[in-house]
């Protein structure tokens, strides 16, 4: 059986997308079958991060429509082995997914694939619930802001109350928070909120804080997940994350403000 | 296993008592019209109990059964009758709506139209069946997440926090032994001895029996601390723990 782990947020432009192309590269990097589907039906953006935009012939409603099979679906990532994506529709909208078409197609990657990283939209609605229903592990990616912070709380409680766990009754959702976007510089001087707030808001276990990285959208705009990136601190941070997940122990690092000069004196920090 | 197509259950209902007087059904009739028409929608499909007990003479049968038709042409339901259990009337066994133990009752408030005599023969007086037993208490043993409610007929204990944006709301008292961050109403049925207890006041708002505070006042007091609060003279009253 596979893991089903979904990468939600509740809100939008968090992180979701280039957190599970990241994670989902680290796990595959690992020797780990891996497959991740993107749930965000008519805003197609994982494609992209993966670079695999030109590839894309069937898609995610296809399958579930059954107009195409599983394997005309998904696409074998060109850099990494053990590496599948399952793209969203983008002519099509949330309406298109089923939970009986979405329960077929994943328990067909089951027999197949050791972990599918499900790509959350924004949002609490159809699409994010479609998204977490089946979900096995959260990864829920925080930005350090109070809006961000918030949202998350909410799709937490959804995590737990409409989930197939939670209507059957089963152990409930692993939850792990992934802090995306720090900045320690804006930290120290009191504009982001600190790990620890973000923690001790959601009260729910540290995956990995992914420092505010250059290396990130540059990633994103050449269609490489930034995780590829070995000399960015953001791609060594999600390393440690994915690290974190499949059980091992690593330290937090780039939490510290590092570099003095620049930011201090631009911020007036 | 069967499946039941029923289930049995107890419940307590408020009802309404009609206590006889006197033997002259028709002037308790006419009266009891006179009083209706005054608040109509108070009585209006009414379920209502006949009470003898404190009917000296002893009442016939046909003169019950005829009262049983009279009140339903009111548009009173009769589902029940009691007496005095010293004094039961001959007929006790052949009536035909079931007979009711005796219990205490109180004068009920009756909303009055105008303030009209309405005559000595009909007093009419609410019966609460039984006691309220206490509700259990509902005990949480997860953080309630922003846009989660959460309710207990009864005291209402978490062992984690409240997140903000979330609700929490009791009959009876409401313990967090975490961050209480949203909303937090006590005694939300009237109780007014119900109180909030919580690690770290931090809510968006507290209410015991409809009377709240929000955010900005607490922080003036309390915040951030162990806390409780009290309802005192229709006030909240908030106290560190």
């Amino acid at each position: 059986m596979a893991k089903i782990i979904v990468v939600t947020s509740g809100k939008g432009g968090v992180g979701k997308t280039t957190s599970s192309a990241a994670i989902g590269t680290g796990i595959a990097l690992k020797g780990h079958k891996t497959v991740i589907i993107d749930f965000d039906v008519g805003l197609r953006n994982l494609d992209l991060i993966m670079g695999c935009e030109r590839r894309v012939v069937y898609d995610f409603v296809n399958v579930i429509n059954k107009e195409a099979t599983l394997s005309q679906a998904l696409i074998k990532d060109k850099r990494t082995k053990d590496l599948f994506i399952l793209p969203a529709s983008q002519t099509r909208d949330k309406d298109a997914l089923t939970i009986e078409g979405v329960q077929a197609v994943l328990d067909e990657l089951s027999e197949e694939f050791e972990y599918i990283i499900c790509d959350s939209p924004a949002g609490i609605e159809k699409g994010a619930q479609m998204a977490l229903y089946f979900a096995d592990a959260a990864i829920v990616v925080t930005n350090p802001e109070v809006s961000s912070v918030r949202d998350s709380d909410r799709i937490l409680g959804i995590l737990q109350s409409k989930s197939r766990r939670a209507e059957e009754g089963k152990e409930p959702i692993e939850e792990h928070l992934l802090l995306t976007r720090y900045h320690p510089e804006r930290v120290a001087i009191g504009e982001m909120l600190s790990v620890t707030d973000v923690e001790d808001i959601l009260a729910i276990p540290l995956l990995g804080v992914i420092p505010e990285s250059e290396a990130v959208l540059k990633a994103s705009n050449q269609g490489t997940p930034v995780i590829l990136d070995q000399e960015s601190e953001a791609g060594l941070a999600y390393t440690d994350a994915v690290d974190r997940l499949m059980g091992e122990e690593r330290p937090l690092r780039f939490l510290d403000v590092q570099k003095k000069g620049f930011f201090k004196r631009l911020l007036g920090g | 296993m069967t499946d039941l197509g029923f289930q049995l259950k107890g419940s307590v209902v408020t009802t309404i008592l009609l206590e006889i007087q006197t033997l002259s059904l028709e002037s308790i009739v006419a009266q009891l019209r006179e009083k209706i028409e005054q608040v109509p929608h108070f009585f209006n499909q009414a379920p209502i109990i006949i009470d003898l007990s404190k009917l000296k003479q002893d009442l016939p049968l046909d003169a019950f059964d005829t009262l049983i038709i009279s009140l339903a042409d009111l548009g009173l339901g009769v589902i029940g009758w009691r007496c005095d259990q010293e004094n039961k009337p001959v007929w006790f066994s052949q009536a035909k709506i079931p007979m009711l133990p005796a219990s205490k009752a109180r004068p009920i408030l009756v909303p009055e139209a105008t303030p009209k005599d309405t005559g000595p023969d009909v007093v009419v007086k609410t019966v609460v069946e039984e006691r309220l037993v206490p509700q259990a208490t509902k005990v949480i043993t997860k953080p309630i997440r922003s846009g989660q409610q959460v309710y207990a007929e009864g005291d209402l204990i978490i062992l984690t926090q409240v997140s903000a944006g979330a609700e929490v709301l009791a009959d009876g008292n409401i313990h967090v032994y975490g961050a209480l961050r949203g909303r937090a109403l006590a005694g939300v049925k009237g109780d007014t001895q119900a109180r909030i207890f919580c690690k770290s006041l931090e809510a968006e708002l507290v209410s015991i029996a409809g009377n709240f505070m929000l955010s900005d006042a607490l922080r003036k007091i309390i915040w951030k601390e162990p806390a409780q609060v009290v309802l005192i003279d229709d006030s909240l009253d908030i106290t560190p723990l």
